[in-house]
């Protein structure tokens, strides 16, 4: 880190304050773009990876209601059943806010232990209610989570990089 | 380190207000989204228009992107099918030469078939393509399979037409915006189609199961469980699917179903082409019953 700016200087443009978390999140939505068709669930659900990066470090980036635009953005582009992240989301997210209440210091392995359940919650949360449960999908959903477990430090990484940037702007 | 605690608001009556609020309003989030999640459920094509605005953005993005992928991607294929041309050629030869009585012996069934359908003066509906169009990308973080076709109503596409690709069928469509519309894969857990066998015409279903495969069911017990080689086409039944269309080719024997791999391999998916819904021949007329 470089030496802390003045308190009384001016650190950021209060557009950049928001619109580069807004962006992100919505970037990461839109990764299901890519063009590509896949066999099955392959993809981690970065939008929802980077919107909890941004909770988990950056408290105050985003409102306690963000999951709901982030996930209906997420809807119309993920193929899932509109509301279902909107639903999840926020549930998840008010889950993370009673449990901040309670722990007294956290360090990032505890950030990612509670980004894992976030996103197991949201992926397993999101097959039940888009397939039906005698779908063949299980084995894949679990490899799509540890796949999305062990990428959530790579997302932390880039969004503490744009966090930085922010603060710059 | 201690977690920052930006959210607590201190002793400002206004703080404390807006997060409350803020509290308010994301409760309310969780019963908006299980409001919204129900229409959807109950009425699928409810954000279909909001689907397809999105798309129409995501689609062009998608389709460039792919076009520079693809051309860096076939590079290397290029420069390894030039090493490996010798062997192939007389390959292919002696292929073309095995091939050639085959190909005689089904042209003349065809002809004998046309003859014999105009004898019988059949009325069948005509297999017309709409359009051929780009698969541009899927929905690859969710356990439901759609693919994003690059073509929509202005083309001509609309919803329930069947899509098929240069192997096998695709899928169909189930939604169609201004220039996009959404397709409905065949390996999708809620896709199930009537299919046959193509060497004597058992009758199946085929329902796709989530992980790329389809498990396919014979209709009538008596035919006999599909067995590993069985190619199955669609069958006509239900008017949507127009009959003779390859969808899968049975791997493994279950044991009240079998599993099959479908002909048109999604990864391998570019282009696809939309046909018009088939819609099989009205009933005969009821019989003049007057004496």
């Amino acid at each position: 880190m470089s030496r802390p700016p003045s308190a009384f200087a001016p650190q950021t443009s209060p557009t950049g304050q928001w619109l580069i978390p807004v962006c992100s999140v919505i970037g990461g939505s839109l990764v299901t773009a890519v063009p590509f068709i896949a066999t099955f669930p392959v993809l981690p659900p970065f939008g929802l990876m980077v919107l909890l990066a941004w909770r988990l470090m950056r408290p105050d980036a985003l409102r306690v209601w963000a999951p709901i635009p982030f996930g209906l953005f997420d809807d119309l582009v993920s193929g899932q059943p509109l509301g279902s992240a909107v639903m999840l989301w926020s549930m998840a997210f008010l889950a993370i806010d009673m449990l901040d209440q309670r722990l007294v210091s956290r360090d990032f392995w505890q950030d990612w232990v509670l980004a894992s359940g976030a996103i197991a919650f949201a992926l397993i949360g999101g097959r039940l209610i888009a397939t039906g449960l005698e779908a063949h999908v299980d084995t894949l959903l679990l490899f799509q989570v540890i796949v999305a477990v062990l990428l959530y430090p790579f997302v932390a990484r880039l969004v503490a990089w744009l966090d930085r940037k922010r603060g710059r702007a | 380190m201690a977690s920052p605690r930006n959210r607590r608001p201190g002793y400002s009556r206004r703080a404390q207000y807006s997060l409350f609020i803020g509290y308010v309003i994301a409760i309310a989030g969780v019963l908006v989204g299980a409001v919204l999640l129900l229409i959807s459920k109950l009425d699928p094509p409810a954000f279909s228009a909001l689907r397809a605005g999105t798309a129409e953005v995501t689609a062009p993005v998608s389709w460039g992107v792919g076009s520079v992928v693809r051309g860096i991607g076939s590079i290397p294929g290029w420069i390894g099918s030039y090493f490996g041309v010798h062997g192939e050629n007389a390959r292919l030869k002696e292929q073309v030469q095995r091939q050639e009585q085959v190909l005689l012996k089904a042209r003349a069934i065809a002809y004998e078939n046309i003859r014999l359908k105009k004898l019988l003066n059949m009325r069948e509906p005509a297999i017309e393509d709409i359009i051929n169009a780009r698969l541009v990308s899927s929905s690859a973080s969710s356990t439901r399979r759609y693919a994003l076709l690059y073509a929509g109503i202005a083309q001509g596409v609309h919803a329930g037409m069947p899509v098929r690709g240069p192997d096998g069928l695709v899928g169909r469509v189930i939604e169609a915006g201004p220039d996009t519309a959404r397709v409905l894969m065949v390996i999708d857990p809620e896709s199930v189609i009537p299919v046959r066998r193509l060497k004597d015409g058992a009758p199946g279903f085929a329902a796709g199961r989530g992980d790329g495969l389809l498990e396919v069911r014979p209709i009538a017990m008596t035919t006999g469980q599909f067995a590993p080689g069985d190619i199955l086409v669609t069958s006509g039944t239900g008017g949507i699917f127009p009959p003779n269309v390859p969808v899968a080719k049975v791997t493994e024997r279950g044991r009240d179903s079998a599993l099959a791999m479908p002909l048109a391999r999604p990864d391998a998916l570019d282009f696809a082409t939309v046909m018009k819904a088939y819609l099989p021949p009205p009933p005969p007329p009821p019989q003049d019953t007057r004496p």
